[in-house]
């Protein structure tokens, strides 16, 4: 069963076809990588599944539903969460109000006008906040700044508040670029852990080889903004179009 | 205590206190020294000192949460005064629900400009603020003042004549506005010694009410709601795409500024029944900006320090004139007493502009966290006094 499904997607900036009949389907409760080279519109695709650009031709559908003409933070509320290439957190709060905003999210919707309650108060969100915090391992930082953190602990900062809302689907752009090897192997194996554990549909744009071929188990390869092939993880190895598209890259 | 936490109970009650017992701490020296002019324990300058701690501490909801910097604030005090005049010439001079339709209508007016200008953010924001405000100004002064339909009453202002309705003013009521009965003006001095302090109605129904105001936005900042508006100031981005929608939650914290601005409006026109369009003035949007600042962005107490700091310069600085500083500078031989002077003259009487300018580049520069910032530097620094080596007390404290 797909959940995801993009059908003849098409976009240009100007002079420029960023993508053209893109067509892509992602299995439920799989890891599906879309992998490609420096400006193959591995971002410009993402940003058309979650809202921020709207195609100009073809359709997005999640879970049976049109995606296209939504604001973000409706997508987000029908059970997709994004996670950016450098970690998007709320860096003057604490951590734990960090992760209590996606739960209040979750709970009360797009807006809710709650201002004579007080956030200690909240129980339920209190508690479910706390269990996030201990499952990323990041309990003792609780009263931190956000923005005091180290890069890797924002990555999984980031990857709990977006769990924390139990999506259907969790989207991550390149969420290793940068990191030293020791944050990257932290984060492929907190990936790989989700997805065991969760029931949990995972898609990762990514450009380090290593990631993909540790946690994907379907690979889309997009090259000049078309999907080149798409197939499992060990025929796109030996597959000779990929390692042309990649042209000298560490394929 | 009411729902609050211990830290901020205390704050509560500090501020009750302080408050309450205003008359005496502003009033420290004696009627007749020479210090009695630094005196500020009159009813006028008191009402003063609240209402535009009223004025800021909403100010501070939008703009300390949210961080979005309004430029035109001044029109819904404005709107407040124009409002709650209205309703001492139609109904009567009980300031009740003069106050009331002073909060709806400036709620309402908020609602409007807000919806229009948080299409935007950063300065276009600021920018759109500023032009409605300046609109309203002039709407005030001339358009909405000619003998078809007089909404305003121009330059002479908004105030209430004999021929006016009323038609609740009761024959015994008093001629000015009061609390069913009880006129605004009404004060009792207590002499003691050579001591005088004044107890005034007025006052303490401000005083009343800013205890209310600051309790609701102590609400508001430990709500879920005030913890949304700071992650609204810190990452729209994360935001929405966690499913929240931003721009509700911005127009409810401008609407509650514009409605706290509407209420000190209303205070305003309560404690003197007149309203005129200079309430409006950009002049009057900068100052509440100022007072902010100064007193520490984001904060509770903050805007009150910074509202009571600005209107104490300007009402008591402003009126050190040159005989005063002739006379305290007496001492000196004639030429240097002269010199002297001169060199204090700009700074003091019409000049208190330049100082209070003086001081807020000062406190922006090294105390960028305002008055209570220097509060606690100076807390700290008392408490690490003769105990140097004791690493854990430097731990710097949340603003608060
Ligand atoms: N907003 C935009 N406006 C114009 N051109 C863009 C925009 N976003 C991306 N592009 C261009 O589209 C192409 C694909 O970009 P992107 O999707 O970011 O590639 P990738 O993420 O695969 O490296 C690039 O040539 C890029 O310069
Ligand atoms: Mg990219």
């Amino acid at each position: 069963m797909a959940i995801l499904e993009v059908k003849n997607v098409a976009k240009r900036f100007g002079g420029l076809q960023a993508l053209s009949d893109v067509n892509l389907s992602v299995k439920e409760n799989s890891v599906h990588a879309i992998i490609g080279p420096n400006g193959a519109g591995k971002s410009t695709l993402l940003n058309c599944l979650v809202g921020k650009l709207i195609p100009d031709t073809g359709s997005v559908m999640f879970d049976g539903q049109s995606v296209l003409g939504r604001a973000p933070f409706e997508i987000n509320q029908m059970g997709i969460s994004r996670v950016f290439q450098t970690p998007e957190i709320f860096g003057e709060l604490s951590v734990m109000e960090n992760m209590m905003i996606p739960i209040f999210a979750k709970r009360d919707g797009a807006f809710r006008m709650h201002a004579y309650e007080t956030v200690a108060n909240e129980k339920s969100v209190v508690e479910a906040a706390e269990n996030m915090l201990e499952e990323m391992n990041m309990a003792d930082k609780r009263h931190m700044n956000a923005a005091s953190m180290s890069r890797g602990d924002k990555r999984r900062l980031e990857i709990g508040m977006c769990l924390s809302q139990e999506p259907r689907l969790l989207l991550l752009d390149e969420p290793t670029a940068g990191m030293a090897r020791a944050d990257t192997n932290n984060t492929i194996d907190l990936l790989k852990q989700i997805s065991d554990e969760r029931d949990i549909t995972i898609a990762i744009i990514e450009h380090d080889m290593h990631v993909v071929f540790s946690l994907a188990n379907r690979i889309t390869v997009l090259a000049q903004g078309t999907p080149l092939v798409e197939d499992d993880p060990q025929n796109i190895r030996g597959n000779p179009k990929v390692r042309e598209a990649y042209l000298g890259e560490s394929a | 205590m009411f729902g609050l936490d211990k830290k901020d109970t205390s704050l509560l009650i500090v501020v009750a206190l302080l408050t309450l017992l205003a008359p005496f701490i502003l009033n420290p020296f004696p009627t007749d020294s020479g210090l009695a002019q630094f005196n500020a324990g009159y009813p006028d300058l008191m009402q003063r000192f609240i209402i535009f701690g009223i004025f800021a501490v909403g100010f501070n909801i939008l703009f300390g949460l949210t961080g979005y910097l309004s430029f035109g604030h001044a029109a819904f005090l404005g709107v407040g005064s124009y409002s709650a005049v209205w309703m001492f010439k139609l109904l009567s001079y009980n300031i009740l629900p003069a106050i009331a339709l002073a909060v709806v209508v400036a709620g309402l007016f908020s609602l409007l400009i807000g919806y229009v200008s948080l299409r935007r953010s950063g300065i276009y924001f600021s920018i759109l603020t500023l032009a409605f405000a300046q609109m309203s100004f002039a709407l005030a002064y001339s358009v909405l003042s000619n003998p078809k339909f007089n909404l305003t009453n121009g330059e002479t202002g908004l105030q209430v004549y004999n021929d006016d309705p009323q038609i609740l003013q009761g024959a015994n009521a008093p001629d000015l506005p009061h609390l069913f009965g009880l006129s605004m003006r009404s004060t009792y001095t207590m002499e003691v010694g050579p001591w005088a302090f004044d107890f005034n109605a007025g006052y303490y129904v401000c005083a009343v009410i800013m205890m209310i105001a600051f309790y609701l936005a102590i609400r508001i900042f430990r709500s879920p709601f005030g913890m949304m508006l700071r992650a609204v100031k810190s990452n729209q981005q994360r935001m929405n795409y966690t499913g929240l929608n931003t721009r509700p939650y911005t127009l409810a914290a401008f609407v509650i500024s514009g409605m706290y601005a509407g209420l000190a409006g209303g205070l305003m026109a309560a404690m003197d029944p007149l309203a005129g369009a200079e309430r409006m003035q950009w002049t009057a949007s900068g100052e509440v900006v100022l007072m902010t600042i100064l007193g520490g962005t984001g904060t509770l107490i903050g805007p009150v320090l910074g509202a009571g700091f600005i209107k104490y310069f300007e009402n008591i600085f402003s009126k050190i004139n040159d005989s005063v500083l002739h006379g305290w500078f007496a001492f000196l031989p004639d030429g240097l007493e002269d010199a002297v002077v001169t060199i204090i003259h700009p700074f003091v009487g019409k000049g208190w502009h330049l100082t209070l300018g003086i001081l807020f580049m000062l406190v922006v520069i090294f105390l960028p966290g305002g008055l209570v910032e220097g509060g606690q530097r100076l807390a700290k620094w008392i408490r690490n006094r003769g105990k140097t080596e004791d690493k854990t007390s430097g731990k710097t404290e949340p603003a608060e």
